[in-house]
């Protein structure tokens, strides 16, 4: 998995520390930059709405199911991806179906969903692990494979990503109006449950992609990481998506280049994981965003008061 | 459902708005629920006509919030009829702004103030959308009618109620709607914020020719604007000017239980009983010593002159 290293990058030495040899030309660290960027934009801006509506929980859980398609996909000897989307999107519209228009009853709807499906993905991974062939599934479903993903799942990969940005675009004012009253919008004319329904699809679908980068335990962080840091720091819609799908996407390149640059570690020659790094990443960026928060207020000084005293 | 429902045609017909056409906006008619094994409305009819202000009174759980959400579409009733405009309710195109009581909106969320008015004008709309200039000054003109461009910039989720209601008053006016509905604007402010939301209300509707429907359980808040006033109890609904309606008599056939209407101060008090002189503010009287018995407990003593 190991990229080819070339005698002499195209920098100065004063960059070998950064950027170790063959970082520029190798063509699974190409991929695993653009298919790992994309997905963390997605991410970001999927992770935004996902706050907004106040459906981490159910983010959260569409990972932990996701690990049930990845394992079930080695089963069936397909990519993982594709056991990643399946998971999702139907776990996603089981949820939503499940759940009622109340909000409080998301979590009881998304609790229950993830009751019934836990138990047969451990079932799935433990036939995993005993069955010879496929040794270092758990790993791939659990810690992603990102420097893996080629040729056609990259594409594949990029094609949801899309789907899943422009889906977003789509639906933007409708999100954003429902997120502050269902009423409001169901007043205005929108087809609320429809509307919720196709959000957890694409929910499931971005946590299938993040999966697939980062794996399924740190998806939710791919996800929720970003939006958290962004909420901090912007005030509008935009903006938040902006800087959250910014975010994912720098840290994920940052953790692409560091992942390969530990191949280079000691001990030399066991890179370190990809996912690792990015969540470092973001979490650092979630501390240091903590850091300007006091003075991020620009609420009126009577609205300010009251929220204080609170 | 045998006693005779009080029919608002027993009451003068309602004369069409000073500044507004005599269509009417708003037509139930016959309009029935039952929930929970109760009938909740019971064949409640009246009509609303341009830049008229009613008020919608009832106490907990006569079923304002249930006959609302009928007119705004959100549910559906046992039988009768609501039409805005003269056309039956769809799904587009309703011409009906709404402020619910409460938003779930959470202090850390994205959302400014100016935003949630920016919604107001096309937020059901699908598909990306391009900034204008026009919007803009839209949304800058309308905040400035609420009053409310101090904290256009805040998030919305930082905002007091009174604030967060005025933001929403804006949301809904925007877009220039024929109806406002309103569920309880004052439930949760404090005298004075909910003096300031009623009489904005009543000013900015006026000024764009809006129909207002205001719930509230007091009907004292609302005295200074309301034009029209829906009374609900027992499921039934009697529709007039306030000074048909807010009357001992029509009250206590609604309530069907003797009800008193004291007028003290230029504040109407509806209590239980016929102990006071009832006939005292129907009658036009203007010096009322209340009984310290039929006295609503918390009420100050009422003194003459
Ligand atoms: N879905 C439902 N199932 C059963 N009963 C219901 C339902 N919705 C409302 N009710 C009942 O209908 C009655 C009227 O409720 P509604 O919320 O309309 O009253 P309200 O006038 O708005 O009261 P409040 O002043 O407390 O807001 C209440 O007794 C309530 O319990
Ligand atoms: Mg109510």
């Amino acid at each position: 998995m190991r990229a080819m290293s070339s005698p002499r990058s195209g920098f100065g030495s004063g960059f070998r520390f950064l950027f170790e040899p063959g970082f520029f030309s190798s063509g699974p660290v190409h991929a695993a930059l653009l298919t790992g960027t994309v997905v963390a934009l997605v991410s970001g801006a999927v992770g935004v709405f996902t706050v907004l509506r106040g459906q981490s929980f159910a983010g959260h859980s569409l990972a932990d199911l996701g690990t049930l398609g990845g394992s079930g996909a080695f089963l069936f000897g397909v990519g993982p991806l594709w056991g990643f989307i399946a998971a999702g999107v139907a776990v996603g519209g089981a949820m939503d179906l499940a759940s009622t228009r109340r909000r409080a009853s998301r979590g009881v709807a998304t609790g229950i969903v993830l009751g019934a499906v836990q138990g047969v993905s451990a079932l799935l991974l433990y036939l995993d692990t005993t069955s010879g062939s496929t040794t270092g599934v758990t790993v791939t479903v659990l810690f992603g494979s990102l420097f893996a993903v080629s040729g056609y799942t990259a594409t594949a990969t990029l094609a949801f990503a899309l789907l899943g940005l422009a889906s977003l675009a789509v639906c933007y004012r409708p999100l954003l109006l429902d997120s502050v009253s269902t009423d409001l919008a169901a007043a205005r004319g929108v087809r609320v449950r429809l509307l919720g329904l196709a959000f957890m699809v694409v929910m499931g679908i971005t946590v299938a992609l993040s999966s697939l980068i980062v794996g399924t335990i740190l998806s939710p962080a791919l996800l929720i990481g970003p939006a958290a840091t962004a909420l901090r720091l912007t005030q509008s819609p935009l903006a938040a998506m902006g800087t959250a799908a910014a975010l994912g996407a720098l840290a994920t390149g940052l953790g692409v280049l560091l992942a390969y640059d530990s191949y280079h570690w000691k001990p030399v020659g066991n890179g370190w994981p990809v996912s690792l790094f990015v969540i470092a990443l973001l979490f650092t960026a979630y501390l240091l965003s903590g850091l300007r928060r006091p003075r991020a207020g620009t609420g009126p000084a009577p609205a300010t008061a009251t929220t204080e005293a609170a | 459902m045998s006693a005779p429902v009080i029919s608002p045609m027993s009451l003068p017909a309602p004369g069409p708005a000073p500044d507004g056409p005599a269509r009417p906006v708003l037509e139930v008619e016959q309009v029935s629920i039952r929930l929970g094994g109760r009938q909740i409305l019971d064949r409640v009819g009246f009509t609303l006509r341009a830049g008229e202000f009613t008020g919608l009174i009832g106490s907990n759980g006569a079923g304002k919030t249930t006959l609302l959400r009928i007119v705004l579409g959100l549910r559906g009733a046992d039988g009768g009829s609501v039409r805005v405009g003269g056309k039956p309710l769809t799904r587009r195109a309703r011409g009906v702004g709404y402020v619910p009581q409460k938003i779930q909106i959470e202090h850390d969320a994205p959302l400014r103030a100016r935003d949630l008015v920016a919604l107001g004008l096309d937020g059901e709309r699908l598909g990306p959308r391009l900034p204008s200039r026009d919007r803009r000054d839209a949304v800058a003109r309308m905040l400035e009618a609420v009053d409310a461009t101090r904290f256009a910039d805040a998030r919305v989720g930082t905002l007091s109620g009174g604030e967060q209601q005025r933001v929403l008053i804006a949301h809904a006016l925007i877009a220039r709607p024929r109806l406002l509905v309103m569920d309880e604007p004052l439930a949760n402010l404090d005298l004075r914020a909910g003096q300031e939301i009623v009489e904005l209300t009543s000013r900015v509707a006026r000024e764009q020719g809006v129909a207002v429907l205001l719930s509230a359980h007091d009907i004292n808040p609302l005295l200074p604007v309301m034009d029209k006033v829906v009374y609900l109890a027992e499921g039934r609904a009697v529709h007039g000017r306030t000074d048909q309606v807010v009357r001992s008599e029509v009250l206590s056939e609604l309530y069907r239980h003797p009800i008193s209407v004291l007028r003290v101060d230029g504040r109407i008090l509806v209590v239980a009983g016929a102990t006071v002189r009832a006939e005292a503010f129907d009658a036009g009287e203007r010096d009322v010593r209340a009984d310290t018995a039929a006295r609503p407990a918390g009420l100050p003593e009422v003194h003459a002159g």
